[in-house]
């Protein structure tokens, strides 16, 4: 398949109800930081995006939404996927960004130039969505905070190191912040900003 | 699933017929026809199209018809409708320079070029009740010249080829004009969104408040440098030809309302402007609308702010009456809820009165 | 004429959805906090649920049951049309049982079932801003939330106390949620404040002419304000259902003649008939005895 029909094929073929879908499960992981979720259909997305990272983009972007993409997606065939899939303007200022998109293995220096936000409109952040190698294995975090009843672990393999720094600089941005999507293929994970996350002992 | 549920669908259907019974009225007599409205309620119609924003006169026309003639009703319908249409594009700005005029006065010059144009006017007639419409008699042709197809020169070009009016006001090249129907709301508000709401706002509220600014409530000196009514084009820009396509031609009513002057030591006086613009005829409205967008002007132009007709969130907020009326009338559904509560308290705090009347102590009770 | 007849599932086209979508999530990641929305026109009047119904039409799907309640009851007329609107526009199963269903809108109340980790409790709201009513203005009241500058709150409450001896908001009754926002938890009665607090589920507010969508995650900490020497409490009903005895729930007055006659009955419909059908019993008065 040539770059060109990459990008044109996939998609949902049931656009109402497919994102309808996702949009309940991403809801509910975000009310419920760290519950992991998972993409049943296939989206035809081509590599580097997942699964899971390409429903989310069809579920949520649009002409009204500008996206930013690591190198990796941006060189890809995905960058033409998503635009002409979802109509969103792709942009290489990461503070206008509304969506963001990181392929795995992508390093991450800081969220600080993505938007925060502002202390009247803290809504005016990005979302990040970030792949992962896998849950389950790797690293053990301990999550907490609203959507969380007292505590919850999760498991992420091939998460930046320097993740948990920046989470927790975003944590006191508080209530300006990024918001973000772990994806590791068809499943992720959400962590709103008012996640803190500590990393667990092993036998703890 | 199938849930039955008491009285209240039944209560419903009943009072839709009800409704449908009344507006159809005595069946001995001729429904009135889409036709009819739109050509002998034509002020009512393009009132409709107006406060919804969407040029269609059958359907304001339906609208009407179908809301027994209660205009609220009819605009609510009518913009219901509207949010369910896809967008298909922005259109060029309409240029009422171009306009094809059926109505053209200035109270700012005694002649001007095109000149003055009363047109199809309640103006100057004596409103004595016309005995004639009762028999519907024939009504005569009205007097026609060829038209010129010349552009009429508007007054506030005459002013600003002398730089005595301030300029149109300038957007970045690349401004998108904004849509409070489909953008959250936010103030300070842009000029193009103002004007939007300013032109959806309900004409009785926005008479008020114009009227307010005459009597010195935010007063801006207003001379009516020019209203014209008539048709323009509208034109949509199609990117793969290059140029833009004409989409056809609406009715307009435009105010252009010459204000206060102002002028600094880096800048020799000017006159300001107020700006109305309505789909179909209503001057009432236009006038109206320039005045209070000259009044919340006032900030832009270093003015203390003072009255109501100045001040953009509460003009803005309350302007637009499918809001305010569902508001309004959002007091007759049940609140008994809310209401026991109350009750509850009244009943409380009275009895803790009487108690401490009594030689009781109230505060032991109060904190059980 | 136009074809006038043809609306989208859930009758907000997708654009609108995804927009409302997104307003939700952020909604959801800041608890309390107010996200302006490009609220649309729906074809029900402002004040009647639209910022409810687009909520829910934002978040409904084929798989969900749908449960409206309006005072606490189902049978309540705009319940009773919002209901019908969303079998009409969305095609999906409705129940009066606050156990079966998925999604619940509600006007006023929260139902007395403890609501669970598989149901989302959507809130019609009239007037999302908490301190509206002590500065209107959306400008400076924008900046007392982004300065949690809520002083202004607390002396109002703290009038209410010298003027009444109590402080005298039953319902409407402002929180605080996850020790940030202050919240309006829309009109209930404070009676059902401390219901908001740590619940199961997640509970959304759409305010449809003031065009704000604010969330309450589950797991949240939602706290009445109140002061040391006047702590928060809820309305206490002194004597129980008339008609299924139960203690300890919100009850509506029912007038019963013009002589003082009333009872006290449930609000919440579903949980007096599912009571009743348990065996359980009030003393409801004789017809004889009301008439």
């Amino acid at each position: 398949m040539n770059i060109k029909t990459a990008a044109l094929t996939g998609g949902f073929n049931d656009p109402v109800f497919q994102s309808q879908s996702v949009f309940r499960k991403l809801m509910d992981g975000m009310a419920r930081p760290g519950s992991i979720h998972h993409v049943e259909d296939a989206m035809g997305q081509p590599e580097p995006l997942g699964a899971a990272a390409g429903a989310i983009a069809l579920t949520l972007l649009d002409h009204e939404t500008s996206v930013w993409l690591s190198v990796g997606l941006a060189k890809s065939p995905a960058a033409n996927w998503i635009g002409f899939h979802t109509g969103a303007p792709i942009t290489r200022e990461k503070a206008e960004a509304r969506f963001a998109f990181v392929e795995a293995g992508a390093t991450i220096a800081s969220f600080g130039l993505f938007s925060a936000g502002t202390q009247e409109y803290p809504d005016r952040s990005t979302t990040i969505i970030i792949e992962v190698a896998e849950f389950d294995a790797g690293e053990t975090l301990t999550l907490s905070g609203p959507g969380i009843q007292r505590s919850t672990t999760i498991s992420i393999a091939g998460l930046p190191e320097v993740f948990q720094r920046l989470w927790a600089d975003n944590r006191a941005l508080f209530p300006r912040g990024v918001d973000a999507v772990l994806t590791a293929g068809s499943r992720f994970l959400c962590l709103p900003r008012t996640t803190r996350i500590a990393a667990s002992r092993a036998g703890e | 699933m199938y849930v039955a549920v008491k009285g209240g669908e039944t209560a419903i259907r009943n009072a839709h017929r009800l409704l449908a019974d009344r507006r159809r009225g005595d069946r001995t007599l001729p429904s009135v026809t889409i036709e009819q409205i739109v050509e002998q309620l034509g002020l009512a119609v393009d009132r409709v199209m107006a406060e919804a924003s969407l040029y269609d006169r059958p359907l304001a026309a339906l609208a009407v018809r179908q809301s027994r003639g209660d205009l609220i009703e009819a605009i609510f319908l009518l913009r219901a409708y509207r949010t369910t249409l896809p967008r298909f594009g922005t259109s060029v700005p309409i240029d009422t320079a171009k306009m094809l005029v059926e109505r053209r006065v200035s109270a700012t010059y005694k002649d001007l070029p095109g000149g003055q144009l009363l047109g199809p006017t309640f103006d100057y007639t004596h409103r004595l009740l016309d005995p004639s419409l009762i028999a519907d008699t024939p009504v005569e042709e009205p007097e026609r010249r060829e038209a010129t197809g010349d552009a009429v020169m508007r007054v506030a070009d005459i002013l600003a080829h002398e730089g005595l009016i301030e300029s149109d006001g300038e957007f970045p090249e690349d401004h998108q004009a904004g849509d409070i129907t489909r953008e959250p709301m936010e103030f300070p508000m842009p000029r193009d969104l103002r004007l939007q709401s300013l032109a959806r706002g309900d004409e009785g509220f926005l008479l008020a408040l114009g009227y307010s600014t005459q009597r010195g409530y935010g007063r801006t000196h207003p001379f009516v440098g020019e209203i014209r009514i008539g048709e323009v084009e509208v034109e949509i820009e199609v990117p793969e030809l290059g140029f833009s396509v004409s989409l056809g031609r609406i009715q307009v009513t435009e105010c252009q309302m010459v204000n206060q002057f102002k002028g600094s030591a880096k800048a020799p006086p000017q006159f300001t402007r107020g700006y109305g613009l309505i789909f179909g005829q209503s001057e009432r409205k236009a006038m109206s609308m320039s005045l209070v967008d000259r009044a919340l002007r006032a900030e832009e132009f270093g003015e203390d702010i003072t009255a109501p007709a100045q001040d953009e969130e509460f003009v803005i907020s309350h302007s637009d009456n499918v809001q305010a009326t569902g508001f309004v009338e959002h007091l007759k559904l049940p609140h008994y809820v809310d209401f026991q509560a109350e009750l509850a308290l009244v009943r409380k705090m009275r009895a803790d009165i009487e108690a401490a009347r009594n030689g009781d102590n109230p505060m032991q009770e109060a904190a059980e | 004429m136009t074809d006038l007849a043809s609306y989208n599932f859930a009758y907000l086209d997708e654009q609108t959805k995804r927009m409302i979508r997104r307003a939700i999530l952020k909604a959801i990641a800041i608890p309390g906090y107010q996200v302006p929305f490009a609220s649309r026109e729906m074809p029900m009047p402002y004040g009647w649920g639209t910022g409810g119904v687009q909520v829910t039409a934002s978040i409904i799907g084929p798989d969900d049951i749908l449960k409206v309640i309006d005072q606490g009851a189902d049978d309540t007329t705009n319940a009773v049309s919002i209901r019908a609107f969303f079998e009409k526009v969305a095609n999906v199963a409705v129940t009066t049982h606050t156990k079966e269903a998925t999604i619940i809108q509600t006007r006023h109340r929260i139902p007395e079932q403890k609501l669970g980790e598989g149901q989302v409790l959507v809130y019609q709201v009239p007037i999302p801003e908490p301190l509206r009513f002590l500065e209107p203005r959306e400008t400076e009241t924008r900046k007392m939330h982004a300065l949690e500058e809520y002083g202004l709150m607390h002396v109002k409450l703290y009038e209410d106390i010298a003027r009444n001896g109590r402080i005298s908001t039953t319902y409407a009754y402002p929180v605080k949620v996850a020790g940030r926002y202050v919240m309006d938890p829309s009109p209930t009665p404070k009676f059902d404040n401390p219901k908001m607090h740590m619940s199961d589920a997640l509970q959304l507010f759409g305010a449809g002419r003031e065009k704000r969508i604010y969330a309450v995650p589950p797991y949240t900490d939602v706290v009445s304000l109140d002061f040391e020497d006047h702590p928060f409490e809820i309305q206490k009903f002194e004597q129980p259902c008339a008609l299924c005895g139960a203690r300890g729930v919100y009850l509506d007055e029912v007038v019963l003649d013009d002589k003082g006659g009333r009872m006290f009955v449930c609000s919440d419909t579903d949980h007096c008939e599912e009571r009743r059908e348990e065996g359980h019993t009030g003393e409801m008065p004789s017809q004889e005895a009301a008439e």
